[in-house]
């Protein structure tokens, strides 16, 4: 754990809406180590979810500067991020967002297909198969349920072993019991690969299963529980 | 590796079916299918007169004569090459059959006729049988249209001339019909033999004479076709052989369907609109997924190339279906166009046409997808957190841009290369383009005036969601205006030129039109005629002149065509008159008109118009062959000739010296009044049997009936181009459905009557059609007034009953489109709409 993998200095992110310029971010400094997992908690609308997306690229810092695995993250393109994000980053969703005119092979595949793998569908299943969908690969999202959705997803996010791990509200549209052991999964395979994890949730026990937590309020890091160490 | 990866995520995507594509592929395949048929027909009437094309020549070769027989050595070369030479003589009469008269195009035909081909009467007796004399009477066959306009019964007696001949049979099929020039009266058919003594044919006469000749097997027909016209330069003599039996037919049907194929265009270009649409609304299904490749590592051009290739392929299968609709359509309804036409035909399946229509729709599908999927570079994968598109309504990058223009640029080419026309192409296509440009602005202005009435619109609820609609995005008010506005455009067009061009011909002429047109008056009957009607009351003008016919062969001793290139004044032969001096009220417009009692070389007065166009000055010389023999005369005047009244006009005049030897005949309009005309004929057929009468509202009214057959061409073209704009608008109701099925829930849920929100429906899409329509006529009404103004020369006005159709029907069609998607949306359960959207 002695090379930062994230580091944010000033990072901020401002969006043109219809009525005008908004703040979402400012002043946002932060390093997270290899292998350490991050829980970011905070209320609706705090910029748990913004930081998330800056941190993997999927929104660029319109301040500061980000560095992802010593990568400025702020001056690459579009395309350059995408390519990042397939080499290093896999990403949970809330939604799950799965690809409907997939297969559940052909949606954890497809991370490994963009990545140039001869193997992926091989991988693809033994991804599968350690989230307990095995038997499931050839099923379409429509015909399974919000858990194993999201177990595919995260299959997904996991197969190609990514050193980073970002996952979004990952079982805030499940129930309980699919929720704990959707988030079992995670951890044990953000275990398994060695993976840094960041973690948005708006569950204080789930962020208590992160190495660090992260509070954020009105787009900034709340000194008060800036880094409350979990025990 | 991007692309083959690309392959395969666009095979994924293509599980998804064909739903939300139907309107896609509809759209294109009906607008390739009505281009590929308009080819296909086409096609099959060139090869119906390349096979006949000896049947409608009447020979294998047919050497024409203006005025004038065969000379002998013209005669002897012809029996030298063909196995058979028949003679024909074709020319304009009066049939008279006691007080009734009419217009025939006469054929006086020898034992031979016809070569080739088969005439068919009823009942069906052969032809020689038909005609030979029988009794004191010689025969004659009819066209069904003449007989009854004379109240004729097979076996009675009518005349021609001052000869009497027996109807023996009606004239069923005349194998070489087609080949013939427009003619304003039926066909009657005698032996020319039969014709002696009844004064027709006499020198001066106009009539053509024909020799149809077949060849030996084997012949060279080109090398043959050089020798004739060598030994016969300067004779006047006309060469057609069976390789272009009809060519005025070929050339007619060849502008005629590049004309529709053009308007077929237009039609693909309202699909265009559909695709575009179709496009767009499936790529903003699939933002989520194009977000989530984005997340998981795509980069643009996999993402690019996965949507190009579905739609690549599904373009592909409309265009196919389009194709085979447009071959099989034909065919099938081959029976009822052969029946119909009055030409040969042979439909099968033309690949030519059909690929010409395919590479048409390929090339339109690719200019009408291309910025929609460029739109894909766009959504980023922040997309999957927030509402992210950047920069949803900005131009596309410049390779999209240059790839468009330059699809554009082959599909115009292409367009032209094909139908050979550039001057066509460029104008249809300019119009199409001038067209969507107006509707283009006009709906982004609807848009945002709707948005902005919605806003003012307080306290009158109907109205404000109506508008706030129209002004959002949900409604489609682009694609409706675009679509259904560029068909109804196309047929409000159709109909101001039509409803203009009827009432140029038969509204306004008759007013300043003469009554009568008489040819072939004698040399020595002019006088006795003029006399005759100047004793009578009723007639108030009276204007004769000589007329011969002749060929405008050089122009400063060049051969015409090479100056003047394919001008009306030098293709075929024209009237030619002479005259000591200038006519009553004539106006010299430049240069001198010679002495009266001029006996000097040849002098020609000109039409100064058809001089500008054709850029003739004064002192060029014109040689004009006349009868065979050249006459070469200098240009020392230009007169205002105006061919619009319907009175007697000609290109070229000379001094009498120059042409009064010739044998000819005179030509007469005379003005009357309309009770009189009867009379008038009655009295002058009497007293000159060989006189020939054309009535000017006859002709008219026959050259109103073919252009009616154009205008009705032109709209079942136009009617393909609405199809699809319904096409469209079905589309857009279609993708609008959700958004109105929600907004319904919404307002029920607020507490609006079903009856209200029906009511706001009907009002948004009928101020849409509405909109579309008015566009349409302005549109319509600008391309009526140019054609009207610019090509035919003629006053425009507006045609109230076609432009208020054109209106109407916009309302219709979208107030239809947009309650058969209202139904769902009316009876929708609000809880149920608004738990689905949780």
């Amino acid at each position: 754990m002695n090379n930062p993998i994230f580091t944010l200095k000033d990072a901020a992110l401002r969006l043109n809406g219809n009525a005008g310029p908004v703040d979402i971010l400012h002043g946002i400094f932060l390093e997270v180590m290899a292998g350490e997992s991050i829980g970011l908690i905070g209320p609706s609308g705090s910029g748990k979810s913004s930081l998330l997306m800056v941190m993997g690229g999927l929104e660029q810092a319109t301040g500061g500067s980000v560095h992802a695995m010593g990568e400025d993250l702020t001056a690459m393109d579009e395309d350059a991020l995408a390519r990042f994000r397939r080499d290093r980053m896999g990403i949970v969703f809330q939604s799950f967002h799965l690809i409907p005119t997939m297969t559940a092979l052909e949606n954890v595949a497809t991370p490994l297909e963009l990545a140039g793998h001869a193997d992926a569908f091989d991988r693809a299943a033994e991804a599968l198969e350690i989230v307990g969908l095995g038997p499931r690969a050839g099923h379409y999202p429509a015909q399974m349920s919000g858990g194993e959705q999201q177990r595919v997803a995260l299959a997904r996010a996991t197969a190609p072993r990514p050193a980073i791990l970002l996952a979004d509200e990952p079982t805030g549209n499940l129930d309980s019991a699919n929720g704990e052991a959707i988030m079992d999964l995670l951890f044990n395979l953000r275990d398994q690969y060695g993976s840094t994890l960041v973690l948005v949730t708006h569950s204080d026990a789930l962020a208590q299963r992160c190495d660090r937590i992260i509070t954020l309020r009105d787009g900034r890091i709340d000194d008060a529980a800036k880094s409350s160490a979990v025990a | 590796m991007s692309l083959s990866l690309a392959s395969k995520f666009a095979r994924r995507e293509l599980r998804g079916g064909l739903r939300g594509f139907r309107l896609f592929l509809a759209c294109l395949a009906l607008g390739v299918a009505a281009i590929a048929a308009v080819g296909s027909v086409r096609s099959g009437i060139e090869a119906g007169l390349e096979r006949e094309g000896a049947a409608i020549l009447g020979g294998d070769v047919e050497l024409e004569l203006i005025y004038r027989f065969a000379t002998e050595a013209e005669r002897a070369w012809m029996q030298a090459q063909a196995t058979a030479v028949s003679e024909i003589a074709d020319f304009r009469s009066m049939a008279v059959k006691d007080d009734e008269r009419a217009l025939t195009q006469l054929k006086a035909v020898d034992d031979l006729y016809p070569l080739v081909g088969t005439v068919v009467l009823d009942p069906a007796i052969p032809l020689s049988e038909a005609l030979a004399p029988r009794g004191d009477l010689p025969g004659a066959v009819m066209a069904r249209a003449l007989i009854d306009r004379l109240g004729l019964t097979l076996g009675d007696t009518f005349t021609l001339g001052t000869k009497s001949f027996k109807l023996r049979a009606e004239l069923v099929i005349e194998p070489d019909s087609a080949g013939a020039e427009f003619a304003l009266g039926p066909r009657t058919m005698v032996l020319r033999n039969s014709l002696e003594g009844s004064s027709l044919l006499a020198q001066g006469s106009r009539f053509n004479s024909k020799y149809r000749l077949t060849l030996p097997e084997g012949t060279a027909i080109d090398a043959l076709e050089i020798d004739a016209k060598e030994q016969f330069a300067g004779s006047g003599l006309r060469w057609q052989d069976a390789r272009n039996g009809a060519p005025q037919v070929a050339q007619f049907v060849d502008r005629l369907s590049a004309f529709l194929i053009l308007v077929g265009l237009s039609g693909l270009a309202v699909g265009g609109v559909g695709v575009s649409a179709a496009v767009r609304s499936y790529l903003s299904r699939k933002t989520e997924v194009i977000a989530t490749l984005r997340a998981l590592g795509a980069d643009r051009a996999t993402i690019f190339q996965t949507y190009f290739i579905q739609i690549g392929i599904l373009s592909l299968l409309g265009v196919t279906i389009g194709v085979i609709l447009g071959a099989a359509l034909p065919i099938m309804v081959a029976p009822i166009l052969e029946a119909r036409l009055p030409i040969p035909t042979a439909f099968t399946i033309f690949p030519a046409p059909l690929i010409e229509a395919g590479l048409y729709g390929i090339l339109t599908a690719f200019i009408f997808t291309l910025w929609p999927l460029a739109r894909t570079d766009r959504v980023r994968a922040a997309t999957l957190f927030r509402d992210a598109w950047d920069g949803a309504n900005r131009l596309p990058s410049r390779p999209f841009i240059l790839a468009t223009l330059g699809a554009i640029a082959a599909l115009v080419g292409m367009a032209g290369w094909f139908n050979g026309s550039w001057f066509l192409t460029l104008w249809t296509l300019g119009s199409i383009a001038g067209a969507l440009a107006p509707l283009a602005i006009a709906a982004f202005l609807i848009r945002i005036t709707a948005r902005a009435l919605s806003h003012r619109l307080r306290g009158r609820p109907r109205f404000r969601w109506a508008m706030a609609a129209i002004g959002g995005t949900g409604e489609g008010a682009g694609a409706v205006v675009l679509s259904l506005g560029l068909g109804l455009s196309v047929l409000a067009a159709v109909g101001q030129i039509d409803g203009n061009l009827r009432q140029a011909i038969a509204g306004n002429l008759p007013a300043i039109a003469p009554s009568y047109f008489f040819v072939d008056i004698q040399k020595d009957q002019i006088e006795g005629y003029t006399k005759r009607l100047e004793d009578d009351p009723a007639v108030s003008r009276i204007d004769s002149a000589p007329m011969l016919r002749g060929v405008l062969a050089k122009i400063n001793d060049r051969p015409a065509i090479e100056v003047a290139g394919d001008h009306w004044v030098v293709t075929g032969d024209r009237g030619i008159t002479y005259a000591a001096q200038p006519k009553e009220g004539a106006l010299i417009t430049a240069g001198e008109w010679w002495a009266p009692d001029y006996s000097g070389p040849p002098l020609i007065s000109f039409a100064q118009e058809e001089a500008e166009e054709m850029g003739l000055n004064l002192g060029d010389t014109i040689t004009i062959n006349v009868l065979g023999r050249d006459i070469t005369g200098t240009i020392t005047s230009f007169q205002e000739v105006d061919f619009s009244t319907a009175g007697i006009g000609f290109v070229l005049t000379m001094n009498p010296s120059a042409l009064a030897g010739a044998p000819h005949s005179f030509i007469s309009t005379v003005y009357a009044e309309p009770e009189a005309e009867a009379q008038i004929l009655r009295d002058l057929a009497t007293a000159y049997p060989n006189i020939t009468a054309i009535r000017v509202k006859d002709a008219i009214d026959r050259v109103a009936s073919v252009l009616a057959g154009l205008a009705a061409a032109t709209s079942y073209g136009a009617a393909a181009t609405l199809i699809t704009g319904f096409l469209v608008l079905i589309g857009a109701a279609a993708a609008g459905a959700d958004a109105r099925t929600y907004e319904a829930a919404m307002l029920k849920t607020m507490g609006a009557s079903r009856r209200m929100i029906a009511a706001s429906f009907i009002l948004r899409a009928a101020l849409l059609g509405l909109a579309a329509g008015a566009i349409a006529l302005f549109v319509g009404a600008l391309g009526g007034w140019a054609v009207s103004t610019f090509v035919m020369e003629t006053e425009y006005q507006v045609i109230w009953p076609s432009a208020l159709l054109i209106i109407a029907g916009g309302i219709t069609a979208t107030v239809l489109a947009g309650l058969g998607f209202a139904r769902r949306a009316l009876q929708a359960r609000p809880a149920r709409v608004l738990r689905a959207r949780e």
